[in-house]
Parts: C-alpha cells; sequence; structure tokens
C-alpha cells in the first residue's frame, strides 16, 4: 500500500479545446457553445448545495483542460473533491498544508519534466491573503509558473465561518459575531505590488469571463493571479438558489470588480465600467445575506465608494472617458 | 577524485553527483555553504537543476514536495530554526512517501541565539517519518548522502543527512570525489503526479485508511533497516568504503562502551585509545542511523551514552532510545550543547569517574 493512491468516479471523455475568444479583454464575446462540454468537475463532489466555488472551478478546469495538475492547501475544495478512496476532479490534485500551496506548486512547474503542464492553485481567501500569503509572495517574485487562483468566499468556511482577512467591514462570522468592526485587506493591490504577469478578478457568477480569463492566463508563461469571488450560501447566510444572482449584485453595486492588469497597466471589464457609472444600491446586495444583520450600511457604503474611486484611478477611467468624449 | 573540502561542501558535491533535478534554497548559519556552492554549480551549468530561490524554510520543504510529487529528484538543506520552521512539511514529505534528501547542519535552538553544534534539531524530528542519518567525517558526509538518495527512492520515504555544525560543516578534510555512475538508478515514483491518470493525493481520507497509511510507514521504515545494508554493501564493493548503523571501535572484547553520535563519537575513539593504554577495556559504538534505530550489542558492559541534546525533563535523546531498546543500566553524559567544546581528554576522564548509572551535565555537575 503506497501513499494516498485514488481512483476516480467517472472515465475521462475526450477533449476538444475551444478556439480562444475573439474580443477580449474589453468583453468577453464568448458565447457557451465555445465552451467544451467536457467535465472535469464531477458529480458526487462533497460541496454544500449552492456553492458557487465549484461552479467557478468547473469553468477552470474546462478553461485549464486535462493537462492540468492542481495543487490544493487546506480549503474548502480538500473537502468538496470527496474523501479517499474517490475524487470527484477530474485532473491529478496535490493537496498541501495551508501555507505551501504557491511554493508547492512552484515546485512541481520548476521540475524539468513539467514544462508545458498547467500547474493551477486553487486555494480559499484564507490560504491566501492570510497565512499563505508569505509563499505566494515568494512564488510572484520568483515568477513561478503557476496559476493561483484564489476562490473568495470572504472567510474561512471550512472550518465554519470564521472572519478571513478578506471578510468585508459589517460581516457577521463565527468570531466576528457582531459584525467586522474593522476593513477587508486588498489583496489585489499587494499582488500587484509584485507586477505579476498576469492578474484578473474575476466573480462565478460571471463563467465565461472566468474561463476566458483561465484560457488567457494560461497562455502566459509565468505568474498569473487569477482572484473569484465566490458567495458561499451557508458562510453569507442566504438559501442556495441565489449564488449566481448576489455574485452578480456585488459586481453591480461596486463591492466587487471585474478586471485584468497586465504589464502595469488596469483594464475594467465591461459589468464592472457599467457598474462605476450607475451602482446598483448596496442594500439589494445586503438584505439577502444574514451576515449583514444590523450592519451600518452608511459605512458600508462609504468604503464602497471608496473602492470604486481607487479602482477608477487605478484604471485612468475619467481620463479615457475625456479622450472618449473628445473622439467623438 | 581527491580534493579538499567541507562538510557542507561534500554534501554540495553529492548532490551534483546524484543528478538532482529540482534543488530549493533558503540560506542559514552554518548550512548556507551548501546552497551557495549548489548555486554556483547550477550557474555556471556544471549541474543541470532548477534552483529555487525561496522565501523560507517552509517554502523549501513545500517546493521540494511539489517537485519529488511530480516524480523528481528533489534536494534542500538546512539547520536548526530552518529546520524547525518546515516542521509541518517535513511531516507531509513523510506521510505523502516522497524520497526527498535534506541535509540538517546539526545547530543549537534558540534563545538564546547560538549556531554552534547540538543535536536538538535534528532529534525534534524524530518522530515525522524520515530516515536519519549522522555523518563524522567530510568523506562520510559525501557517501551518506549518495547512498540516501538510493535508500529513499527504494523505500519511498525521505531522508535527513545530519552533519555537525562547524565541527563538521566546515571542517576541512581531505574528500574523494567519487562518480556514483550507475549506483543510483533513474527515479521512478510509483505514485508521482500523472495527467494521463490523475488521481488525488493526500485528500481527506477516514481513520481506518489513514491508519492504514500509517502503518505502511512504519513498515517502510523496517524495510528501510534491510535495504540499507544492501545499499552499503554494495557501496562498499563499487567504493570501497565501508559503512554500517553502528560505526564499532574496539568493542570486541570491550567491558565499557561510550556511544555516542556525529563528531563527538569519532572523539569517543581516541578516548578509547587513550583509556585502553591505561588499561581500561574500553571500546566505543558510534550510531550513524538513527532512524530506523539499530540494535546495539551491550549485554553485560557498562554503558556511557553521549548526549549533544536534551528533552528536558526526560535526558539524553539517545540515551532514551538505548534504554528503549535495551534493557542496561545507562551512565548518560550531556555534553558539547551549544557548541561546547568536548575534547578526547574530558570524554576520558568522564569515562573513568562514570557511575554504572545516573546523569551528568558536562560543566554544570
Amino acid at each position: 500500500m503506497i501513499a494516498y493512491t485514488i481512483t476516480l468516479n467517472n472515465k475521462r471523455k475526450k477533449y476538444n479545446p475551444t478556439p480562444k475568444p475573439t474580443i477580449f479583454p474589453e468583453e468577453v464575446n464568448l458565447m457557451l457553445d465555445d465552451i467544451p462540454e467536457e467535465e472535469f468537475l464531477y458529480k458526487g463532489n462533497t460541496a454544500c448545495a449552492g456553492c458557487s466555488a465549484m461552479l467557478a472551478l468547473r469553468y477552470i478546469l474546462k478553461a485549464a483542460g486535462p493537462n492540468t495538475i492542481i495543487v490544493n492547501p487546506a480549503c474548502c475544495s480538500t473537502v468538496c473533491q470527496g474523501t479517499f478512496p474517490k475524487s470527484a476532479y477530474g485532473v491529478p490534485v496535490l493537496n498541501i498544508a495551508f501555507a505551501a500551496a504557491a511554493a508547492a506548486a512552484d515546485g512541481i512547474a520548476s521540475a524539468a519534466r513539467n514544462k508545458g503542464k498547467n500547474v493551477v492553485v486553487f486555494a480559499g481567501d484564507g490560504g491566501t491573503v492570510d497565512i499563505g500569503i508569505q509563499s505566494l509572495s515568494g512564488a510572484i517574485e520568483r515568477n513561478a509558473n503557476i496559476l493561483y487562483v484564489c476562490y473568495d468566499n470572504e472567510a474561512y468556511s471550512n472550518t465554519g465561518m470564521q472572519k478571513s482577512g478578506s471578510t468585508p467591514y459589517g460581516a457577521i462570522t463565527t468570531t466576528t459575531p457582531t459584525g467586522r468592526q474593522d476593513s477587508k485587506k486588498d489583496i489585489d493591490l499587494i499582488i500587484m505590488a509584485h507586477r505579476p504577469k498576469y492578474m484578473a478578478s474575476a466573480s462565478a457568477a460571471y463563467p465565461k469571463d472566468l474561463y476566458a480569463k483561465v484560457q488567457k492566463a494560461l497562455s502566459i508563461e509565468g505568474t498569473k493571479f487569477i482572484h473569484v469571488q465566490c458567495p458561499c450560501p451557508p458562510g453569507w447566510r442566504y438559501s442556495t438558489e441565489k449564488s449566481v444572482e448576489l455574485g452578480k449584485l456585488a459586481v453591480k453595486c461596486g463591492m466587487w470588480f471585474l478586471f485584468e492588469y497586465e504589464d502595469g497597466k488596469l483594464t475594467l471589464n465591461a459589468p464592472t465600467k457599467a457598474a462605476l457609472k450607475r451602482p446598483a444600491p448596496l442594500e439589494d446586495y445586503v438584505r439577502p445575506q444574514g451576515r449583514f444583520k444590523g450592519v451600518n450600511l452608511e459605512r458600508l457604503q462609504k468604503e464602497v465608494d471608496e473602492g470604486m474611486g481607487r479602482i477608477r484611478d487605478m484604471a485612468n477611467l475619467d481620463a479615457l472617458e475625456k479622450a472618449k468624449e473628445a473622439t467623438q | 577524485m581527491k580534493k579538499m573540502a567541507t562538510g557542507n561542501q561534500a554534501a554540495a558535491f553529492a548532490v551534483k553527483e546524484a543528478d538532482v533535478e529540482v534543488v530549493a534554497a533558503y540560506p542559514i548559519t552554518p548550512q548556507t555553504e551548501v546552497v551557495e556552492t549548489i548555486a554556483n554549480l547550477v550557474e555556471t551549468k556544471k549541474m543541470n537543476a532548477s534552483y529555487i530561490r525561496v522565501e523560507s524554510e517552509h517554502s523549501a520543504m513545500a517546493a521540494c514536495i511539489g517537485a519529488s510529487a511530480s516524480g523528481a529528484r528533489a534536494f534542500t538543506a538546512t539547520s536548526s530554526h530552518g529546520l524547525l520552521y518546515m516542521h509541518e512539511m517535513i511531516h507531509w514529505a513523510a506521510g505523502a512517501r516522497l524520497p526527498i534528501v535534506m541535509a540538517n547542519v546539526n545547530r543549537a535552538v534558540g534563545p538564546a541565539w547560538n549556531i554552534w553544534a547540538e543535536h536538538t534539531d535534528s532529534l525534534s524530528q524524530r518522530d515525522t517519518g524520515w530516515m536519519q542519518f549522522y555523518a563524522a567525517t567530510v568523506q562520510e558526509v559525501y557517501d551518506t548522502v549518495l547512498m540516501s538518495f538510493k535508500l529513499a527512492e527504494k523505500v519511498n520515504l525521505p531522508c535527513m543527512v545530519n552533519l555537525d555544525g562547524f565541527i563538521l560543516s566546515h571542517a576541512i578534510q581531505p574528500l574523494e570525489v567519487t562518480s556514483p555512475g550507475d549506483f543510483i538508478p533513474p527515479i521512478d515514483l510509483p505514485h508521482a503526479l500523472d495527467t494521463n491518470s490523475p488521481m488525488s493525493y493526500g485528500n481527506l481520507t477516514g481513520p481506518n485508511d489513514y491508519f492504514k497509511f500509517r502503518r505502511a510507514m512504519h513498515d517502510a521504515m523496517k524495510e528501510a533497516d534491510v535495504e540499507c545494508r544492501a545499499i552499503e554493501k554494495e557501496f562498499a564493493e563499487r567504493f570501497g568504503r565501508k559503512y554500517t548503523p553502528l560505526m564499532e571501535y574496539r568493542t570486541e572484547d570491550a567491558d565499557t562502551v561510550i556511544v555516542g553520535m556525529g563528531t563527538m563519537a569519532r572523539e569517543a575513539e581516541v578516548a578509547v585509545d587513550v583509556l585502553r593504554k591505561e588499561g581500561i577495556k574500553a571500546g566505543s559504538i558510534r550510531v550513524r542511523q538513527f532512524r530506523p534505530f539499530p540494535k546495539l550489542d551491550l549485554k553485560g558492559k557498562k554503558v556511557i551514552v553521549l548526549d549533544r541534546d536534551c528533552s528536558f525533563g526526560a535526558g539524553g535523546i539517545l540515551a532514551q532510545e538505548i534504554r528503549f531498546h535495551h534493557d542496561v543500566p545507562v551512565y548518560n553524559i550531556i555534553a558539547g550543547l551549544g557548541g561546547q567544546d568536548v575534547r578526547y581528554e574530558t570524554i576520558a576522564d568522564l569515562v573513568r569517574k562514570a557511575k554504572p548509572e545516573g546523569e551528568f551535565w558536562l560543566g554544570v555537575d
């Protein structure tokens, strides 16, 4: 009996990679038909009902295809794989300790034998913005040839919804039972300061956008980072059918952004551009979520406004709009 | 080819000869020369390996785990606090059954800050599932690293090669740099990550299967004890240098034996010569292989154990191992902590005054 040998409960189907989307990144001009039917996330995964992290992973794996190795630190995905001797993931997975994902992925990517393979970290927000930030920082600095995906459900959901660095102001968690009093850590700015080859912010509620971003990231040599917001029904305390709706509302009210960052330039994607012009009422996003019960909406709105201001400045949006007006 | 080299350089040269694919490195005194030497070999194209300059020892071992899990031969070196910082990953490497080889330059653990030789760092990793060897000469460092790759890849357990900080890591001795030829066969990890055969490694596992995995590690340690003898035999036949788990000196007719590890146990061999001249029938046993722990022949002998380490509240760690495996009274001398200089005259004197049983702290008691 040797180590951890896991059998799969599904047989692999033929994988037909699709051509890359033509118009990108301004808008994702991608039809659902362009996304391969082949599944690499199988039935029988042990995620909670309504888990949008699995929705994200489904499209990430469709984009990455079978020539992929997943590195999985301690997080919800540790459980979602299913228990020994089964796995619901159709690609090889190396499970690794909480703080070690980026370094372990770099170890795989650095071995000559793995040249040409996609090495993808699938890590939660705690494993990324908190305990794993050191190894992630080191890996980006070395320009490790990996794609690091942080699926962000804004708490330590796997251990029972404790506050993480990614938990927003006001949110109730089991370690902030009266609502978080301080503000979340802006991991995107921290990552940008490392000047990675490619970085994007995405959402499980926009799977085509996510699919296109993963495809693009994997065409680039060096470190890529994709930050995906994944609404979590038990963590955010809403009913399970609302995951996609809330993911979209987060973008529409300006609490989450869809953007790409390449060569020092930040480009906003269409839904975020629209949101910055006319944001949806924050209350629409907050009301269905039990975690925001009793939140100081005014202060939360102030934080959201500040965030929108920051991203406008970074994307140089005002200057771009002026230039566009001038040419019209 | 014969050259003069330090213990650190010997470890690095062996890594070069072993055709390692990935080296992950983080500096710490007194280990740093190992990874510096390898960096130089890689950058001057004398060695074909990926060299990952990680930001911590935790990541050094994590990177080795990633590389090794994908089937590549991986190496790192560390010392003291570095070893302790990677402790979580040391367990992980063994549990994942990865044949990683690591050189650990034995150094005291703070506080207070102290960079000199002590075995407490590696002995505190005793229960992690790593094989452990303790070298006493520069040549032995080189030879043990070479043999460790072969052994680790045979039984799929990681292996730690220990050498005393400064006393051996920085000592310059003659070194025969032997090209191993096909002594170490190409690595072929049976459970390597393979995109053509997707498997999950290390996912959630219930008690019954988990229990079996742990038993398999224990069995692999027993297997290592057998395999290592065959590897030592082959090494001696090919290269003429003989190693055994216990390096015995004048023990045949001895009624008193000094048991120790690393360089202090070599010093004990000189003490044995001194004592023999006085008519004391002394011998010494240097425990070279600490995990799996070998059986010593101590029946009817006065046993003096030298420990360059301590488990507070229990005493010397080597002495504990001896007591656990052998029903003999032990006189335990704790000596050399934090790099305390322990000369053969001192050891001889301690043997002359030794009681049949008890504990003695050199320089304190």
